[in-house]
């Protein structure tokens, strides 16, 4: 319980810091911070594999009173994957962020919004109450927002306000959605609604809620604002942005259609969310391969890798709950989470430091950089091996478990997705690959400390990692799963 | 019957609020279409919650809460609106400023 509740505040108390101390002091306590917190979240997940779900009712009151937080293997699992990318970011930031290399406005803003977005994904992954999960998914927007802008350029600003029209209009249409929950049901708590007797309003309360959470999401057609904004941030903060962002609202999703209402997946609906999945995946890989710019190749990109999570919707949902691929698919779908936060966040620093050194991120420009920058090239093939799926990656496990679900349930379709995917992504990183290892040298870049380069491989070694060692991270996933399914595939 | 008539007019206030979003490109009217939809929802929820035959105190602390967040969204938004028509000179976002 304790670590539960050190998640949730060291980060806050450490973005007060970042902002109230003397200048000289604020990024030493931001990463005193950050390390502190990497800390709590392992230990939770310590705590959670030894004795199971960790619960606590805020103040004492019990729901549909108060709220309750819910730390399971889920919420733990992805609690560590941030931290660890929260913790890579910060060490990257020291050298990007830097107010001689940044400019003073965001080497100063940038350490807060990152602490304050941390609390509040920490926040999303353990709550339990729909209209607290409002609040955190408004206040992650908003820092996300707030760091999209942070380098104060035109573009920059165009983006970030674009992105907040449709986070807005997705906050809106999920706050809707808790409206009508609240007053058919008179509660909020997710454990309590699943126990609710059903009423008319149910299909549209959820429905309203999906679409809202699908908005921030970026799920296709509603990531047009996704690949300006990400590319248009900071490289540390476009690794938050892509990596982690999208991830709090899937797992309010998830948390939706799995544990508070699954009476109401009906087939058509599980199979509407899983057709948008394929179609972001063969879409934002198209327009991956399109691009000239590496962030903006690995922005799409993000697009194609969110939509494989959504196959989990007809494979493990609905009546197929309780079927024995069942937890092989939804247990894959987290595997593509996780995987593909440490492996999207290592590209973007990785984008980062070319920019850095290069001062662009043209392909044009970056031809032969694994020369120069040899740490960086390995940890960018790394990334892509697991965001196209190969083995040993976290990815390819990720893409095996549904794949064996999709055909041991009949539906080969999801299978097609999952190997054209696949293709598609081997193509669009490719382009990148095939500069970076270019044989002719670029012109000679800036030099980059080896203590910077190693930290997006750290990031790409242990996605590869997860996949090498997937047993544990298998099972600790199971930890307070609804239903689990006795036998996995 | 009043009940009734605060959820219509909550309705009313979210159906103005999306018009305004879907009609006006102006950065400044969004943002106050968003708020009109925040503010119809907000109505309609207390509204709804108020049906049963005691006192509810959860609706009333949840909107409180609902207010203060899209408050701080607002200020966000203003605050882009600002940097954006400085940078730019214009409140609209790129794309759309034709369409007026």
């Amino acid at each position: 319980m304790t670590a539960l509740v050190a998640g949730l505040t060291l980060p806050l108390l450490a973005a007060f810091a970042a902002i109230a101390l003397p200048m000289r002091a604020r990024v030493p306590a931001a990463l005193l911070g950050a390390g502190l917190t990497l800390a709590a979240s392992l230990w939770l997940a310590v705590v959670v594999w030894q004795t199971g779900p960790v619960t606590l009712s805020l103040g004492g009151w019990q729901p549909p009173i108060g709220i309750a937080l819910r730390a399971d293997g889920l919420g733990a699992a992805l609690g560590v994957m941030t931290a660890l990318v929260m913790t890579a970011v910060a060490l990257a930031a020291r050298h990007e962020m830097a107010a001689s290399v940044a400019g003073p406005r965001a080497g100063f803003g940038f350490w807060p919004l990152m602490l304050l977005l941390w609390a509040t994904m920490n926040a999303a992954f353990v709550s339990r109450d729909l209209f607290n999960l409002y609040v955190v998914l408004e206040l992650i927007t908003l820092s996300a927002v707030a760091l999209v802008a942070i380098s104060g350029k035109a573009e920059a600003i165009a983006a970030a306000l674009r992105y907040l029209l449709f986070a807005l209009a997705g906050s809106l249409l999920y706050l809707a959605g808790v409206v009508l929950t609240y007053a058919a049901h008179g509660t909020l708590d997710i454990s309590l609604l699943a126990a609710r007797m059903a009423a008319p309003s149910d299909a549209l309360a959820l429905g309203l809620m999906t679409a809202g959470l699908l908005v921030k999401t970026a799920l296709f057609p509603f990531h047009v604002w996704l690949p300006h904004a990400h590319s248009a941030a900071p490289a540390p903060a476009s690794a938050l942005l892509s990596a982690l962002v999208p991830k709090a609202s899937l797992l309010i999703l998830l948390r939706l259609w799995f544990e508070a209402m699954p009476d109401l997946a009906a087939p058509a609906a599980l199979l509407t969310l899983a057709s948008l999945g394929a179609m972001a995946v063969i879409w934002g890989g198209l327009l991956a391969l399109a691009q000239a710019r590496l962030k903006l190749i690995v922005a799409y990109s993000t697009v194609a890798q969110l939509g494989y999570i959504f196959l989990v919707f007809p494979l493990a949902g609905g009546d197929g709950g309780a079927q024995v691929w069942a937890a092989g698919a939804w247990t894959g779908a987290i595997f593509q989470t996780l995987s593909h936060g440490l492996a999207k966040a290592a590209m973007f620093l990785v984008a980062g430091i070319y920019l850095v050194a290069m001062g662009s991120d043209r392909l044009s420009d970056l031809r032969g950089m694994a020369r120069a920058l040899p740490m960086t090239g390995f940890a960018f093939a790394l990334a892509s091996i697991t965001l196209m799926g190969l083995p040993p990656s976290g990815g390819f496990t990720a893409k095996y478990l549904l794949m064996t679900a999709a055909f041991a349930s009949g539906q080969w379709a999801w299978a097609l997705v999952l190997a054209a995917g696949g293709l598609l992504a081997a193509a669009y990183l490719y382009r990148p690959l095939a500069a970076i290892f270019a044989r002719e040298s670029a012109v000679a870049p800036r030099a980059i400390p080896r203590s910077w380069q190693a930290i997006p491989l750290g990031l790409a070694v242990l996605s590869v990692a997860l996949g090498l060692l997937s047993s544990v991270p298998f099972e600790f996933l199971q930890i307070g799963r609804p239903d689990p399914a006795a036998e996995g595939l | 019957m009043s009940l009734t008539l605060f959820a219509l007019t909550g309705a009313a206030l979210v159906g103005l609020g999306v018009y305004g979003l879907l009609a006006r490109p102006h950065m400044l009217r969004r943002i106050i279409a968003f708020n009109l939809i925040g503010s119809g929802l907000f109505l309609f929820f207390g509204a709804a919650a108020a049906r049963g035959t005691g006192l509810d105190p959860i609706p009333q602390a949840l909107i409180i809460t609902g207010i203060v967040v899209a408050l701080s969204a607002s200020a966000l938004a203003v605050g882009l609106v600002v940097a954006l028509a400085r940078s730019s000179g214009t409140a609209y976002l790129p794309d759309e400023e034709g369409r007026l």
